[in-house]
């Protein structure tokens, strides 16, 4: 019974030393905006918007002030974040990045800022799918970056709580040495894909698998009102034998166990790239609706770091950081304001797969709707 | 005086490990049992539990039994004839104790490393895959991947049990005691009455506790499944995974809580069912 009470008593140490250097962080933070030449102190944490801080110069001389910026779930191969993460450490070499459980899921990213809530390692920033995203906006601080009305009205909240930054199509990529192309959703019903498709995770579990279904549903002619159709076709793909129930990662791909797979586009070309002179890997969005999804950026509202925050949320609607979006093979949400003024990498924007006729983005309460059919049917559909 | 002092001095002893099942079961315990009676708001609700009766819950509350049990019979019979196999050879002998010790590793040979030796031997792209089809024409996927699925999971599981069953049912045989043979022979008995009369009734309890044994193991078996299935969480371990950490289905963490409790539940029984043939199974074993 002795060990019980001591990781109590430190815990209660570690909180009160956090609580303190939170406070301490806060104060100097005030400071360096008064130092900057707005004249008003500026709370950075309830800053909704660059304007609080005077200007660009002001924000960074207080993100600078506090030298931090806690980020969590951000795997380096996702979408560029690597590239992102090193370019605005080359920029703010005095900001230091803590990078947290990179492979992390969205719902995990919410866990760790409850559970650290008050602490100086809390993430100060998130990175989410949009169902977690809106279930949790008691999380969000608002805030607007400086070229909020570029970014389509459909991917952002009016407050600013989250904001879509970069998103894709769900895709099929495969092996044009294993297999003939797929040109629509039942080709891959056919025997020369027997014990070849795979997507990525389980549809009740993953942002990305989800989508997969929502993407069959949409071409199956249902809708995301309901999936079902989707439901019903991975039903089919494992009737005929075709569905092959292991999670895909490059490793799989180079090995030949996974020779189709349903991603994202941009992450879909990223195995492409990482797998160069392994093994040739294509990329096809289906003609017809195509099934769309953002990744949404979120300011934590017990950040550690409020105005680093504030600062890289700045950073990633740059043109620099959307075009490395890009170069990710991702669509970054400022795409078409930034095609009409001429700052976009054309190159790279010409290179993305061809947009379908139509675009479906489901809403939370569709979404919603959609998880709780696949949580009664999709186990027994794939068995 | 002094007689009533020894007692707690010695059991004082066993202090740090009362401290330990406090700390990692008992606390545990009470937490999982806890959080299945207690909603999203934090109050009191039957709602959790409730949701124990899903079919999906029931689906994978009765593929978890299904398959823990189907594991546990092959798991038995074929450790059993194993260890009737090794009495022929010599207790100290060089078969004997190699047997013992690999016994002893393969039967903690579990997770993802051996999830990982099935996808090398016999996964989509294995070497003994690879070598069927490509040298005998036989594909052992023709009606699809079955290796991923909740069959997949029969071959991995057994390839643990049998060698636990070695494990604990050997005492049990070699404890049958060569004077009772000879006994029954004195008394005119048959090969077969010797078996049927004495042999058998003596090593039913063993066989039937250790039974038990290999379903609590397969039953409570998690990292060689989630490693290698990933589709449908078929199993209860993996039902609760996903209950965890799901981003599509959110504000499911207490429903974890339930579904371990309905865990314990299943472990109760069998555990007490395993002390219950334990006991009558230790008066021979002396």
């Amino acid at each position: 019974m002795t060990e019980e009470p001591l990781p109590t008593t430190r815990t209660l140490a570690a909180t009160i030393a956090a609580t303190a250097i939170v406070a301490l962080t806060l104060t100097g933070c005030s400071g360096a905006a008064d130092a900057s030449g707005t004249g008003t102190a500026v709370d950075a944490s309830t800053a909704t918007s660059i304007s609080a801080f005077g200007d660009l110069a002001a924000l960074e001389a207080a993100a600078i002030d506090e030298g931090a910026l806690n980020v969590i779930a951000l795997p380096r191969d996702w979408a560029n974040y690597g590239a992102v993460l090193d370019l605005f450490a080359e920029k703010y070499p005095e900001i230091t990045i803590t990078e947290a459980a990179p492979d992390g899921s969205s719902a995990e990213e919410i866990q760790a800022a409850q559970n650290l809530a008050g602490q100086d390692t809390a993430p100060d920033v998130f990175d989410l799918g949009l169902a977690v995203a809106l279930a949790n906006t008691d999380q969000f601080a608002p805030y607007q970056v400086a070229t909020w009305s570029d970014i389509p009205d459909a991917l952002k909240e009016e407050s600013g709580l989250y904001v879509g930054d970069y998103g894709g199509y769900m895709a099929v990529g495969y092996d044009p040495d294993t297999v003939p192309a797929p040109k629509s959703l039942a080709d891959l019903l056919g025997a020369e894909y027997k014990g070849k498709v795979a997507i990525n995770g389980d549809p009740t579990q993953a942002g990305a698998a989800f989508a997969a279904v929502g993407m069959a549903a949409v071409q199956n002619d249902g809708s995301v009102d309901d999936f079902q159709t989707g439901i019903d076709f991975f039903g089919d793909l494992n009737a005929a034998g075709n569905f092959v129930k292991i999670d895909p990662t490059p490793a799989t791909i180079a090995s030949g166990e996974t020779p189709v797979v349903f991603d994202w586009d941009y992450l879909n070309v990223g195995y492409g790239t990482q797998l160069e002179g392994e093994r040739n890997w294509e990329v096809v969005v289906f003609p017809g609706t195509g099934y769309a999804g953002y990744y949404n950026q979120a300011i934590n509202v017990d950040a550690p770091h409020p105005a680093a925050a504030r600062l890289w949320q700045e950073f990633l609607y740059t043109d620099d950081a959307q075009n490395l979006w890009l170069a990710g093979g991702a669509r970054p949400a400022r795409a078409d304001a930034m095609a009409a003024e001429g700052t976009i990498d054309a190159d790279l924007f010409d290179a993305l797969p061809a947009v379908p006729d139509t675009t479906v983005v489901p809403t939370g309460a569709q979404s919603e709707a959609a998880a709780t059919l696949l949580g009664e049917k999709w186990a027994a559909a794939v068995q | 005086m002094s007689s009533r002092f020894r007692v707690p001095a010695a059991a004082f002893g066993l202090l740090p490990f009362a401290v330990y099942v406090l700390l990692f079961l008992g606390l545990p315990t009470l937490i999982a049992v806890g959080t299945g009676f207690v909603g999203n708001d934090g109050a009191f609700t039957l709602d959790t539990v409730a949701a124990l009766t899903d079919p999906v819950v029931l689906a994978a509350f009765g593929s978890s039994i299904g398959l823990s049990a189907l594991t546990a019979v092959i798991g038995a019979i074929v450790g059993a004839l194993v260890c009737y196999a090794l009495l022929g050879a010599p207790p100290e002998g060089p078969l004997r104790s190699t047997i013992d010790s690999l016994s002893s590793v393969l039967a903690q040979f579990g997770g993802v490393m051996l999830a990982f030796a099935f996808i090398a031997t016999i996964g989509i792209q294995g070497m003994v895959t690879v070598l069927l089809r490509d040298t005998f024409g036989v594909d052992i996927y023709a009606d699809g991947v079955w290796l991923y699925e909740l069959p997949g999971l029969v071959l991995p599981y057994v390839y643990f049990q049998v060698p636990l069953m070695v494990i604990t049912f050997m005492p049990a045989l070699v404890s049958l005691k060569t004077t009772w043979a000879e006994a029954n022979a004195t008394l005119g008995g048959s090969s077969r009455s010797y078996w049927l009369r004495i042999a058998l009734p003596v090593l039913a309890p063993s066989f039937l506790g250790s039974l038990l044994l290999l379903f609590a193991n397969a039953f409570s078996s998690y990292a060689t499944a989630a490693a290698l299935t990933s589709q449908g969480s078929q199993i209860v371990p993996l039902q609760i995974r996903s209950a965890l950490t799901s981003e599509t289905m959110l504000g499911r963490e207490n429903l974890a809580g339930a579904l371990a409790l309905g865990m314990i539940l299943v472990m109760t029984v069998v555990m007490a069912g395993y002390s219950l043939l334990q006991s009558r199974a230790a008066r021979w074993q002396r």
